[in-house]
């Protein structure tokens, strides 16, 4: 993390803080975690429940109850209080800052999540008060959040340029030499010409780093102190490289099959049913290693168990392109046909189909947050989608070259590989899209890139290409806040394993995953209707129907049958005629609708007569 | 209530025995007509045999048919009276003796004896006592409700609810017993005991028990409240100041400033006696204001009140009063100057003093009247006095609104001061110059006469000189208002002479004012015209404007559904150029694939979405057989109207997430494996599943909320203390608890009640 306002003037040392930070409620609103963290949120609560949670909240009420008594005070004191208030107005001295401290309500609406906008029908008081006590439960919530967001130290920075300066014009050795030694130390390059082109992957603490070369070069290292874990040649051609949940294991695509190997190069795993794969992603929470391979097969493999959960056949044809979006796990496959498909393990079909460029899909990558996706075709397009529910473009920039290479940094910046360029765009504001007006950073290397990653945690940029490795420095691309309890770089081996060990516990199934992660949060009103329904066979009758409506009894003659009969006609009749009234009304409603839709959707010969006829009603009124 | 309606069914019931009684009365009575008829034809009888007994025939009297005066033993009339007997009239004339008593108590006993009412039956009167019972045990048992309620809508329950009262004891009471027993406790005990040291240690210092006892509960509520009655009256008195300090009305500042004159005169009187200083003090501004009253002759009626009070002194009695005290009040300013040079002709030495001022002034006036010069330097006089006045007028009104406020008054009497200082200086200037003028005529008269004839003479041609003046001044208006000493006088009859003389004038005046109105009213009419105007050529632009607007739209969603181009703008990167043959080679695939590509992809995947709406689509039923009441056989189709007829069309379903998204296919299948994770069923109170989902929104793991909002939220709702036992609640605490809500519980349960007895009416009705 670094903070370079400008390139010319020196920079105050950065400070680290190595102690683990304690758990945070910034999950669900963090451009890193939340997604996952939203995904996830029923899963946990009931995975604890079961494991016996209910032991540590007696133990803390009884903490509650033991501190209540020892703060308790005798009666006679208890008058003092009393005694002192009207003292105090008298005296007419007063507290400056009444309450308590107020909190910022722009921060706390980033906390909220019940949707108000919706109206709900109505309801009975017992319900009622069952909604404003959770609206009040979430308001809360929301504000203590929004308060300990005060305990977040450390603030991203950027590069600001100078009136009619272009920031895409500085250089690395600028920046490299405006920052601190310690930051200045992580911008490097590995000189291996004989083994390339490489393929690269951060762990997700971003301490270490996975290095494989095309012609059968394995190497893990610390990327910081510049210590080698494992260096191997496998002898054979290598597709792609990825570290499962943790450092300690290491996923190779290699020529024939897929290979497991550990952090100090020993093979574990050879699977078979993983032929000819080409691109590797890994799904954290889930425990899902996803691959697709040349024969068009998406295979979900979990790694807890060592099973297969699925293989899906895409259909179309070699599969080369792939992303994942970490807010809802879904994965997303370019194809040669300019259309990107969405995948999930449990269903057989794609849950969308985008058709995103004319020619064939090069390269694909989803934001953090699960907002934006950026694609490259073989048109020489490069676009940025709207994810939430349209997959409409938002914006569209033509390049001199496709890009081959995408990928999005924790807070949202873009990066292309275009031949021996590389080319870095930054947002406008704290969540817009990347606007691809004006490159932010622009860097020449040695070789063509073959692989791009943003190192998590900290503001570097590693591009894997065919002269080798090279670390950029790319201020205020990584989130400086990190979560001590989820990804913590400075974690010791203890501390993996029990994390790790949490993790499994949290494990989320696969079953799980669909577009929207709420979905968890909703009710089954398909299945909730069909039980209703079948109850009705069962009973004979609907009980939550209202009741048919019964006269009341009358004397001196009055309830005979015929009376009766006719008492229940007329009530009926009554709520016929209000249906058909409200009935009338509707039809009346489309028809104003229609008749405002067609100028618009269909234009036609007609429309001038129509204007004339218009205007001829506006000249008569005057 | 139970008891008296219960009594009130024994009271019906009771009726109805009467009824029975009257009922059985009746075979009685029909017994008796029976009775009397055969009565009278054994009497017949009994006479026939008697008169044939004789054997004689006796000469017989003949029966008369006709109403009969006479009374006698042989016209008596078989019908009889008609009255019954009673037992009453048999019993008369007995008397008593011995042996009638008892046979009389029997009878007596036989009269007064009545039938018997008949008893409820048992069932009923079961179900009365059972209604009774129900109804005060649900009475007893509504003092609950509220201590239930609370504790259902409670968020966490902490037992036992009723927490002891924690009370300390100092360590000595505790170990009252305890004695020193061994070696080193005797050794300690000795030491405190030779220096005396207090052996029990007091809990409190003495600081914490004055502050203990400085004021106690009862002390403080008194405290409060006596503020917040001083408060009130504050608030009180404030309310009023602020309503008087509002009033507009021209009689009550009048009334008021009547009363503050009466005052100021009683306040002098006293003063004299008490403090001559003061009085003293008090005599100057008096003078002050008789001088101001000579200057400005402000009570002289000829001020612009005065002039249209004249006009209407004709006819308005009230009219001519008002102008009558204004007079007066001048007298009375004027008077007082006569007393002062009284007091003053004692003393000798003073007399020319006195003089001076006097022939000063008559000087000028002597000097305005023959000279014409002077009269056009008057008119300008009266311009200015006219500005002056206008000024103050400023003045007068901000008094009016503060009359009441002593603070206010003060600033305004400095602002009147000064205003009139300025006015001595520019009258001080226009004596110089008038002085200059008029030396000679000064000195000579001065010379000629003597001090006594003087006087006299003067008198008469200052009386002279004022009718003069009242004809030359047209128009004078009064200055600022002084403040004046209200002495009434009756007026004198000259003054009426020049209100007459007046009159004409003040019609001409009122005849130009009317003159200027109407020359004022015709810009007024020109004035809305041009708004007029400028308002149409603001409505001329809206139909404009409203006209383009819509034409706007209309272009706008042309435009919207035509650009679709993106922008094309290409970054100025060099590149390497590797060999130039294997790139041109790439180029022309290239352009080929893209050639291809871009026709066949868009034409593909509109295909490829039409299929899957139509896969998605519910499909018609057709349910015709061929055959059935048609010809069958081969190349034979059923009718078109059959068909028709029995083809079962699906309902359309809700429009599909892509449908206006030409680029976007989104699938619509279910995912089963997710739903199974669902809930299914909705909780007691919920009745539609879009209330229960809001509820469900609110994560509560630590994962999302701050620590202290996790507690909160994953509170137990049942707190209990190990090892302690739970008490159930008792009537007391609930007493003192809903006390105040004892009426409620009560009118709820009488609608219960109502309908119980009105069943129960019902039943005993039917009974």
């Amino acid at each position: 993390m670094e903070t370079a306002p400008k390139p010319g003037r020196g920079v105050p040392p950065k400070r680290d803080k190595p102690q683990a930070k304690r758990k945070k409620p910034r999950r669900y609103w963090e451009e890193e975690t939340t997604p996952a963290a939203v995904a996830t949120s029923p899963g946990p609560p009931r995975k604890k429940a079961r494991t016996g949670e209910s032991r540590p909240p007696r133990s803390k009420s009884a903490h509650i109850a033991q501190k209540s008594r020892f703060s308790k005070k005798p009666p006679i004191s208890k008058t003092a209080p009393d005694w002192k208030k009207p003292q105090r107005t008298l005296s007419g001295a007063q507290d400056p800052f009444p309450g308590p401290v107020p909190a910022p309500l722009e921060e706390a609406r980033k906390f909220c999540r019940i949707d108000k906008s919706k109206t709900l029908p109505h309801s009975k008081p017992k319900t009622q008060s069952k909604l404003e006590k959770a609206e009040a439960q979430e308001e809360e919530a929301s504000v203590r959040a929004a308060r300990a967001e005060l305990l977040l130290a450390e603030e991203p920075g950027f590069l600001v340029g100078e009136d009619g300066e272009d920031t895409a014009k500085i250089l690395q050795t600028d920046i490299v030499e405006a920052v601190d030694i310690a930051s200045a130390a992580k911008h490097f390059d590995l000189n291996l010409r004989q083994f390339g082109p490489y393929r690269l992957n951060y762990s997700r603490t971003g301490r270490h780093l996975a290095l494989g070369g095309r012609r059968g070069h394995v190497a893990a290292l610390d990327w910081v102190t510049k210590k080698l874990m494992c260096e191997i040649n496998v002898m054979e051609a290598v597709r792609d490289i990825h570290f499962l949940h943790s450092e300690a294991l290491l996923a190779v695509a290699q020529n024939r099959w897929l290979y497991i190997y550990d952090n100090q190069g020993i093979e574990l795993h050879c699977i078979r049913r993983c032929d000819r794969v080409t691109r590797l992603e890994f799904l954290p929470f889930h425990f899902l290693l996803a691959t697709t391979s040349e024969t068009g097969f998406l295979t979900y493999l979990d790694v807890s168990v060592g099973k297969i959960v699925t293989a899906l056949n895409v259909r179309a044809g070699r599969l080369s392109v792939m992303a994942q979006n970490p807010y809802n796990a879904v994965i997303h496959l370019g194809h040669s046909n300019g259309t990107v498909s969405l995948w999930s393990p449990a269903v057989k079909e794609p849950l969308a189909k985008i058709l995103c460029h004319r020619g064939g899909v090069r390269a694909v990558a989803v934001d953090s947050t699960g907002t934006y996706m950026a694609t490259s075709g073989l048109d020489h397009q490069l676009k940025i989608f709207d994810l939430r529910g349209t997959f409409q473009p938002l914006s569209s920039r033509t390049l001199p070259q496709g890009a081959g290479h995408l990928a999005f940094s924790q807070r949202g910046l873009l990066v292309a590989g275009m031949g021996d360029v590389v080319n870095i765009w930054a947002g406008q504001g704290k969540a817009s899209p990347p606007s691809l007006e004006q490159p932010y950073l622009t860097h020449r290397l040695s070789g063509h890139v073959h692989g791009l990653q943003f190192c998590p945690f900290e503001d570097v940029l590693g591009v894997g290409h065919s002269g080798g490795f090279t670390s950029m420095l790319v201020p205020g691309a990584a989130e400086p806040n990190f979560d001590g309890l989820e990804n913590n770089p400075y974690r010791s081996r203890k501390q993996r394993q029990e994390w790790e060990v949490k993790a499994l516990l949290e494990k989320v199934p696969a079953e799980l995953i669909c577009l929207n992660p709420r979905a968890l949060a909703e009710v089954d009103v398909v299945t909730l209707e069909q039980q209703k329904k079948e109850r009705i066979e069962r009973l004979g009758y609907d009980p939550d129907a209202k009741a048919a409506f019964q006269p009341k009894a009358k004397q001196k003659g009055r309830s005979s049958t015929a009376s009766l009969v006719k008492r229940k006609k007329k009530v009926m009749d009554q709520e016929h005629r209000d249906k058909v009234r409200q009935s009338l009304e509707q039809q009346q409603q489309k028809k104003k609708q229609d008749m405002a839709m067609p100028p618009g959707a269909r234009p036609s010969a007609l429309d001038r007569f129509v204007r004339r006829a218009r205007e001829g009603g506006l000249q008569v009124d005057p | 209530m139970n008891s008296i309606k219960a009594t009130k069914g024994l009271l019906a019931l009771s009726q109805q025995d009467d009824l029975m009684d009257l009922t059985s009365n009746y075979p009685l009575s029909a017994s008796e007509d029976e009775g009397d008829s055969d009565g009278e034809r054994k009497h017949q009888k009994l006479l026939e045999a008697i008169g044939s007994l004789s054997g004689k025939n006796r000469w017989k009297l003949p029966e008369r048919s006709e109403a009969g005066l006479k009374v006698s033993e042989f016209n008596v009339s078989s019908e009889g009276s008609g009255e019954k007997l009673a037992l009453s009239d048999l019993l008369g004339p007995l008397k008593p003796s011995s042996s009638l008593a008892a046979v009389k108590k029997q009878l007596s006993r036989v009269k007064s004896k009545k039938t018997l009412e008949l008893p409820l039956h048992k069932r009923e009167v079961e179900q009365i006592h059972r209604e009774v019972a129900f109804s005060k045990t649900s009475q007893t048992l509504s003092k609950w409700d509220s201590v239930v309620q609370k504790n259902r809508e409670a968020e966490q329950l902490v037992f036992p609810l009723e927490k002891e009262p924690s009370s300390f004891a100092p360590m000595e009471h505790v170990f009252r017993e305890w004695k020193a027993r061994t070696p080193l406790e005797q050794e300690v005990f000795n030491l405190l005991h030779k220096n005396k040291q207090p052996v029990t240690d007091p809990l409190l210092t003495p600081v914490e028990k004055a502050s203990l006892k400085a004021m106690s509960l009862e002390e403080a509520k008194i405290r409060r409240a006596e503020l917040q009655r001083a408060r009130a009256l504050q608030s009180y008195y404030e309310a009023r100041a602020r309503r008087m300090k509002k009033i507009k009305s021209k009689k009550y500042h009048k009334i008021v400033k009547k009363g503050k004159a009466k005052k100021a005169l009683k306040d002098f009187e006293q003063l004299r006696k008490v403090d001559p200083d003061a009085a003293l003090e008090e005599l100057e501004k008096m003078e002050k204001a008789r001088m101001m009253e000579r200057m400005s002759l402000k009570h002289q009626n000829s001020g612009k009140w005065a002039k249209s009070k004249a006009i209407m002194a004709k006819y308005d009695l009230e009219a001519r009063q008002a102008m009558q005290e204004q007079l007066a009040k001048n007298k009375e300013l004027t008077q007082k100057l006569q007393v002062v040079s009284e007091s003053e002709e004692e003393g000798g030495a003073d007399e020319e003093e006195a003089l001076v001022p006097d022939i000063v002034n008559e000087v000028q006036k002597t000097a305005d009247g023959p000279n014409p010069w002077m009269l056009r330097s008057c008119s300008r006089d009266a311009k200015e006095n006219e500005i002056q006045a206008d000024s103050e007028q400023l003045p007068e009104s901000a008094a009016h609104e503060f009359p009441e406020n002593e603070e206010n008054d003060k600033p305004v009497a400095e602002e009147d001061e000064l205003l009139k200082e300025l006015e001595k200086r520019r009258s001080l200037r226009k004596r110089s110059e008038l002085n200059q003028a008029a030396e000679p005529l000064g000195n000579q008269e001065t010379k000629d006469s003597t001090s006594q004839e003087v006087l006299s003479e003067l008198r008469a041609l200052s009386k002279k000189l004022s009718k003069e003046n009242h004809l030359s001044k047209k128009q004078k208006k009064s200055p600022a208002k002084a403040v004046d000493l209200v002495w009434e006088e009756e007026p004198a009859p000259e003054e009426d002479e020049p209100l007459l003389l007046q009159r004409p004038e003040r019609m001409r005046t009122l005849e130009e004012l009317e003159e200027l109105g109407k020359e004022d009213s015709l810009p007024n009419k020109e004035r809305p015209r041009p708004s007029v105007e400028g308002e149409q050529v603001r409505r001329n632009p809206q139909n404009h404007s409203k006209g383009k607007n819509k034409k706007e739209q209309m272009i706008s969603l042309q435009n919207l559904l035509t650009t679709r181009t993106p922008s094309v703008t290409s970054l100025a990167l060099p590149t390497t150029v590797e060999e130039l043959e294997d790139e041109g080679a790439r180029d022309q695939k290239q352009m080929i694939k893209e050639a291809f590509a871009g026709d066949d992809v868009i034409k593909e995947f509109l295909k490829e979405k039409r299929e899957a709406i139509q896969a998605n689509k519910p499909k018609a039923v057709d349910l015709t057989l061929p055959g059935w009441g048609e010809w069958g056989g081969m190349n034979l189709k059923p009718s078109a109207r059959k068909r028709r007829r029995f083809l079962i069309k699906a309902p359309e379903g809700p429009p599909r997430k892509d449908k206006n998204l030409p680029n976007v296919i989104i699938s619509e299948k279910r995912n089963i494996h997710a739903a199974a994770h669902q809930v299914r069923v909705l909780p007691y109170p919920f009745t539609h599943h879009q209330q229960f989902e809001r509820t469900i929104q609110n994560p509560i793991g630590s994962t999302w909320n701050t620590q202290r909002a996790f507690q909160k939220l994953t509170a137990p709702k049942v707190v209990t203390k190990p090892g302690h036992i739970i008490k159930p609640i008792t009537a007391e605490d609930v007493d003192c608890r809903s006390s105040p809500r004892s009426d409620v519980p009560v009118m709820q349960s009488n609608p219960k009640q109502h309908s119980k007895h009105q069943k129960q009416r019902k039943k005993s009705s039917i009974g």
